[in-house]
């Protein structure tokens, strides 16, 4: 019995409290994000956004939350039933999972696996997956049509994220998430991290997460105007609670990445004492909040994609430049013998 | 050249940069909403909002229930019916408004000539169940008492121009 709790059930309380301990402050910043999205984008038209609900509005989320819970989980008579509830689960449950390999520190991350990149492109490749299912499984035009777009968006602008993620990965030489971190640390602080001489693949990364999380200006799955609202127009409560975390959740986590991937992780911007004092986790936080808040401004300032231009710029354009680019970035680390293990 | 520039153009995004700087130029201006409910914007003497049923500073109602209000309602939201009193002056005993129905023309102020109806500055009597909008004469009464003020100060600045 003390062997079964020493070698099996510890461990398994451990990782469960580990899980927590990432998905509860997730969460939370799920919730605020919607909160600072209403600000944000209030404050760019010169309006308030929500200020009556708690102090500054700051109680706005919890309140959405309620409402969203208490209210009647509708599910058409036409929908394939089964489908319909997964679908939500499905999507909310890959925005989680995919956290597991995000470094948050120095060691501070959940499974520190090899393949980090790998996981999250394959995590991130099946939250389609959630979405069309809802799109099939709602028995309505409207949802099938969202979920069509979706589907052909997430896969075009994914092919050329990939390229943009290989090129990183010829600098660094591992798919090791924290790897890939600290071999943007030296003495220069924030000019080794990749986002300087990686610019325009950044950039590429940035906008394409857009699209992968269909976010403004690339939201024609959930076009207002032409679909009502895309693949979750039959969702109500809970089901479209869950799909709406998952959608920011996501946005985190492509956050999180580009943080990640382009500026530095937890690295601090200078590695000098001031900057030293504070702790990784919270710089990786401060990245994430300025990645997120690109996502809120570009929303408020640029309008909406139609469907052809969304997809000449994922193929015509995104894919031979990114294509390009990996070659480039290939000759220049075997030519000045950069790359790992060539030093 | 032109085509040279439009090429740096899309290849460095200054467009969508120059886009992007305005709004975040725009995020620190100052905010250009009233505050509703806890700010409200002026409302002129004209305005036209809840019905309210004066009296005369003696406390006798106005209302002498000639039904012209009844009679040019557009809307046919007014309902009157009448009887000489006790002292055998003419009085409503009946006078409903469907606020339902009403389309806020202000006809039936123009129409009463003794500044009886009136519309006043209230705007804010949204109710939960739609037989609460269906006002009686009571109802009526009420708004006149508990508006009286404000409705006396806006005839007063309107009457100059009528």
């Amino acid at each position: 019995m003390a062997e079964l709790w020493a070698e099996y059930l510890w461990p398994a309380l451990l990782i469960v409290l580990k899980v927590v301990a990432i998905c509860v402050p997730l969460l939370i910043s799920v919730a605020y994000l919607t909160f600072a999205e209403r600000k944000v984008i209030g404050a760019i038209h010169r309006r308030k956004g929500p200020n009556v609900v708690g102090p500054f509005g700051l109680l706005q989320p919890m309140a959405d939350g309620l409402k969203l819970m208490l209210k009647e989980t509708i599910i058409p008579t036409g929908a394939n039933r089964a489908v319909f509830i997964i679908a939500p689960m499905l999507t909310f449950i890959l925005a989680l999972v995919a956290w597991a390999v995000i470094p948050f520190g120095d060691g501070v991350v959940l499974a520190n696996i090899n393949v980090g990149v790998l996981y999250l492109f394959a995590i991130s490749s099946l939250g389609v997956y959630g979405i069309v299912m809802a799109g099939w499984a709602s028995n309505s035009k409207y949802a099938f049509l969202g979920g069509l777009r979706s589907a052909a968006q997430m896969v075009s602008y994914e092919v050329s994220m990939g390229f943009v993620l290989i090129t990183v990965l010829l600098c660094v030489g591992s798919l090791n998430l924290s790897d890939i971190v600290r071999a943007q640390s030296g003495p220069l602080g924030m000019l080794q991290w990749f986002v300087v001489p990686l610019l325009p693949m950044a950039v590429i990364f940035l906008v394409s997460a857009l699209a992968e999380t269909n976010r403004h200006p690339f939201d024609l799955p959930e076009a207002e105007a032409e679909l009502v609202s895309g693949y979750n127009v039959e969702y109500s409560a809970m089901t479209f609670a869950l799909f709406f975390l998952g959608e920011y959740a996501n946005m985190i986590l492509m956050s999180a990445i580009t943080s990640v991937l382009f500026l530095g992780g937890w690295l601090p911007p200078l590695p000098v004492a001031p900057f030293t004092w504070v702790p990784g986790p919270v710089w990786f936080a401060l990245k994430i909040a300025a990645c997120l808040f690109v996502f809120l401004w570009v929303r408020a300032t640029l309008p909406r994609y139609r469907y052809d231009q969304l997809m000449r710029l994922g193929w015509k354009v995104f894919l031979p430049v990114s294509l390009a680019a990996v070659v480039i970035v290939a000759g220049v680390v075997l030519t000045f013998g950069l790359g790992p293990g060539m030093k | 050249m032109s085509s040279m520039d439009r090429a740096a153009r899309t290849v460095f995004l200054t467009e969508l940069l120059s886009g992007l700087a305005l709004t975040f130029r725009y995020m620190f201006r100052s905010t250009v909403t009233v505050n509703y409910p806890y700010e409200k914007g002026p409302l002129s003497p004209r305005f036209r909002g809840e019905h309210a049923l004066r009296r005369y500073p003696n406390g006798e109602e106005r209302c002498i229930a000639c039904k012209l209000c009844e009679a040019i309602c557009p809307a046919q939201a007014i309902t009157i019916e009448a009887e000489p009193r006790a002292d055998g002056s003419r009085r409503t005993t009946r006078y409903d408004i469907d606020m339902v129905k009403c389309i806020y023309c202000g006809l039936c102020q123009e129409a009463c000539p003794v500044d009886a109806i009136v519309e006043g500055p209230n705007f804010e009597f949204s109710t939960e169940t739609r037989e609460e909008l269906l006002y009686n004469k009571e109802r009526l009464l009420a708004n006149g008492d508990r508006w009286e003020t404000e409705i006396a100060a806006n005839l007063a600045a309107d009457a100059p121009y009528r």
